[in-house]
């Protein structure tokens, strides 16, 4: 079982390779006409492309890289000539630290509103919940970023950019960090908390939950014993599904913040035309999305051994 | 990404008048610009020297012959010395070289500063200086520099000096020596290493990461005693313009780049930082193609000029920090500028006039257009089609995307594009500007434009040692590219930097290249 899932994402990420590679040969000009960028000329080109290897055929290029990827070398970047995986090393680092970071902050949060809003369901509590996470998530993400720079970094409490070094110590790295952290925070708690709460509802008219009511037990307990765990599977695919925004789709928080992580790496790349560096990180993106998904089936699977059978 | 003209740029003496004339400009607006209200303290060693750059990124290199933005070019004026440094005045000064001197203007001879260590601890030798200038030359050399140095027939050393010998007398060499991409650099068997950061500037490379920062160290043997002042500089690229606004403002960094002029009044109500607004030789450019019509004849191309609202567009695309110029590459900051030529002003019954020379009641053209040529240039080119339409011409402005721009726009590749917009840092020298995007077949002549007297003049004025002569010379080159050439230069554009009230700056800073000439790291220091 798991492992027909665990073939399945493989196979679908090759197809996902091929996509990646085939989009990026669609985009005009290339790295060497943008490393030159105005002072382009076409024997400066020529001599540049030549140096880069960008003459060979796209297939040729493809299995090549591909090759290279299975075995952890990604190859060399085109724009400045250092191992991709030194480049990728440090910032997957920091955009997986800034995940869990988020992730740590985001999830209990949003669990607990969720539950109280579904125990607490239509009061004031639950409405007012329900409006302030909406109102977060309404707002873009950049909006959010200055409204909490306005009030928490030119205020001194907090810096307004984010200064780490691979030996920055963790206390410092999580102060450094947290204005991104609570951004991105603010942003994803609504639909997780949201997801909890109707999970929780949905299952509140069951028979069974009616059945513990009638035993008298605590309407926080009905929740937690008896309606919580049955709930677990959608709950665990709606974090996995936000988990996995939180590292590949944090780009302008990371622009913002001048965050170093992979999004700005990405973005930098494609407008560079660094083809090896682009195709590398969505790969890398790709699998985070595969692999997320994965472990939330299998832990959902878990929760409800259901799943395991078929009707 | 971003684009800059990628070879030396504009010195030239700025005149106090003319420092003082951008202060009143600038104060007329509102603004202020305490000029010199830090500077003329004694300098005092010490501290961390923070900058936040709105460039840089991860394909950036450590090859001098792709470096082509601030990030990059203040990094290695930090780390690099030159053969030959421009002063704040605009004069060359010795750096690596001690003298310079030729008799025939064909045959230079540079005598190079004795007991000057790398960073590494091997001493600089001539060999370092041929092998650092050769890295520009020859078939393979991917520089941007090739076609700036493809004069230069050899490059060889002689006991102490460095021997330049050129195909054609060239009186600038000296001038295209201080070219920020020919650093002096550790040569191994005639060639430098492209992946060190080992130089002999004032300080050493601790740690860089292209895109994200780079932190240097002072280096305890510089040979310059009264220079490099911080302990220690901190480069950071700061690509969003809000996030390095705020980084000045609360006090991350000291010196940040690339102001939009709508925050500045913000920024000064605050009263950390100074506002310090620099005339350079920078413009914006609209070339059109001279090769095809209506482009091909210069009574369209001088009504266009005529329709075009230049001082609108200084106070409005640069918030008045700039100057308005009269279709001519050459600017005030230059040494042969000619200031007494015929202001072309807006004005649309001219610009009638100059249609019906050409045969025409009303005129239908596109201009294209993206903030990759500059930072307003999809503003600037509405304004343009506004003004145009009062002289019956229907100006089309073609929003195009900034990505690509300069590899399917600029340069019309495709045919579609032959009116455009484009900006150009300026260059040291007149023939250096020249050469580089108006001369006939240069490989950057962005408006394709040929005129065979100004052809003459370009090699005559090279070679001629008589200054006057030379200055004639220039100023007829000038007079043909105003009111024959096929580019319309409405601006001169101002280097606008912001710097925290905790750095104290000269009282003069260099108009050759943003952040005093990029040498801020080691001319500046803690107040």
């Amino acid at each position: 079982m798991i492992l027909t899932r665990v073939a399945l994402g493989i196979g679908l990420l090759f197809v996902v390779s091929l996509v990646i590679f085939w989009a990026t040969e669609l985009l005009p000009g290339d790295l060497a006409t943008q490393l030159l960028g105005q002072s382009a000329t076409p024997e400066t080109v020529a001599a540049l492309r030549a140096q880069l290897g960008l003459n060979d055929p796209a297939p040729l290029r493809y299995w090549n890289w591909l090759t290279g990827a299975l075995t952890g070398d990604f190859g060399m970047s085109m724009g400045n000539g250092r191992p991709i995986s030194d480049l990728i090393a440090a910032r997957l680092g920091n955009t997986v630290f800034l995940a869990l970071y988020a992730a740590a902050l985001s999830v209990p949060i949003s669990l607990i509103l969720g539950i109280l809003a579904a125990l607490w369901r239509n009061s004031f509590f639950d409405r007012a919940a329900n409006a302030g996470a909406l109102t977060a998530i309404s707002f873009p993400e950049f909006f959010v970023a200055y409204i909490l720079v306005l009030w928490l970094a030119q205020t001194g409490l907090f810096p307004s950019m984010v200064r780490i070094n691979p030996t920055t110590g963790l206390a410092e790295r999580l102060y450094m960090t947290f204005l991104p952290a609570l951004t991105l925070t603010l942003v994803v708690t609504a639909h997780m908390m949201r997801m909890t709460r109707a999970a929780i509802i949905n299952l509140m008219a069951s028979p069974y939950i009616e059945m513990a009511r009638l035993k008298g037990m605590s309407p926080l307990r009905v929740v937690l014993r008896h309606a919580l765990p049955n709930a677990l599977a959608p709950i665990i695919n709606v974090i996995a599904l936000n988990l996995a925004y939180l590292i590949t789709g944090v780009v302008v928080v990371e622009v913002v913040f001048v965050y170093p992580g992979l999004g700005q790496l990405m973005v930098d790349a494609v407008s560079n035309r660094d083809i090896a560096v682009v195709q590398a990180v969505a790969l890398i993106f790709a699998a985070a999305y595969v692999a997320l998904n994965l472990i939330a089936d299998v832990l959902s699977t878990i929760t409800n051994p259901r799943l395991m059978h078929r009707r | 990404m971003t684009n800059f003209n990628t070879t030396g740029q504009g010195f030239a003496p700025i005149s106090r008048r003319g420092v003082l004339k951008g202060a009143a400009a600038v104060g007329a607006a509102g603004l202020i610009l305490p000029y010199g209200a830090t500077a003329a303290r004694a300098q005092t060693r010490g501290g961390t020297f923070r900058i936040g750059i709105g460039h840089g990124s991860t394909t950036d290199s450590l090859d001098p012959g792709l470096w082509d933005q601030l990030y990059v070019q203040t990094f290695a004026a930090a780390r690099h010395n030159y053969l030959i440094e421009v002063d704040s005045d605009g004069q060359l000064k010795p750096e690596i070289a001690e003298s310079w001197s030729s008799d025939d203007a064909s045959t230079w001879v540079f005598t190079i500063r004795q007991g000057v260590t790398f960073h590494s601890g091997k001493t600089l030798t001539p060999d370092d200086v041929v092998a650092s200038i050769n890295h520009h030359r020859g078939e393979a050399t991917t520089s941007a520099v090739k076609s700036l140095l493809a004069p230069t027939t050899d490059v060889r050393a002689d006991g102490n000096t460095v021997v330049v010998t050129l195909e054609a007398p060239n009186a600038d060499l000296p001038y295209l020596m201080t070219d920020y991409h020919i650093p002096v650099m550790p040569g191994i068997d005639g060639k430098i290493d492209v992946t060190s950061t080992d130089g002999c500037g004032g300080y050493i490379v601790e740690s860089f990461e292209h895109g994200v920062q780079s932190t240097l160290n002072r280096n305890p043997n510089y040979w310059k005693s009264d220079r490099a002042w911080f302990d220690r500089i901190e480069l950071l690229s700061i690509l969003d313009p809000a996030a390095r606004l705020n980084a000045l403002i609360t006090g991350e960094v000291h010196l940040i780049d690339q102001i939009d002029p709508a925050t500045i009044g913000m920024l000064e109500s605050r009263g950390v930082a100074n506002i310090l607004s620099i005339p350079g030789t920078g413009h914006y450019v609209f070339p059109m193609d001279s090769r095809v019509a209506p482009y091909n004849d210069n009574n369209v191309r001088l009504a266009l000029k005529y329709a075009i609202d230049r001082q609108a567009m200084v106070d409005v695309i640069l918030g008045g920090h700039g100057a308005v110029a009269n279709d001519n590459p050459i600017g005030p900051a230059n040494r042969y500028f000619h200031a007494e030529m015929e202001a072309k002003t807006y004005d649309p019954d001219k610009a009638r006039y100059y249609l019906q020379q050409a045969g025409l009641t009303s005129l239908d053209v596109t201009l294209s257009a993206a903030d990759a040529a500059f930072s307003g240039a999809v503003d600037a080119a509405s304004m343009f089609s506004e003004t145009a339409r009062a002289a019956g011409i229907n100006l089309t402005v073609d929003r195009v995307p900034n990505d690509g721009y300069w590899d399917n726009v600029w340069l019309n590749p495709n045919g579609n594009t032959p009116f455009c917009a484009s900006y150009w840092g300026g260059r040291a020298v007149e023939d250096h500007m020249f050469t580089t995007a108006y001369a006939s077949g240069a490989a950057w002549n962005e408006s394709f434009w040929e005129n065979a007297r100004f052809n003459e003049l370009l090699v005559a004025a090279r070679s001629e040692v008589s200054e006057d002569n030379r200055r004639a010379m220039y100023q007829e080159m000038q007079q043909l590219v105003s009111f024959e050439g096929s580019t319309i230069i409405p601006m001169y554009t101002n280097y606008v930097m912001g710097v925290s009230k905790a750095v104290s700056t000269p009282e003069r800073l260099s108009s050759n290249w943003n952040f005093d000439g990029f040498r801020c790291v080691e001319r500046w220091s803690m107040a």
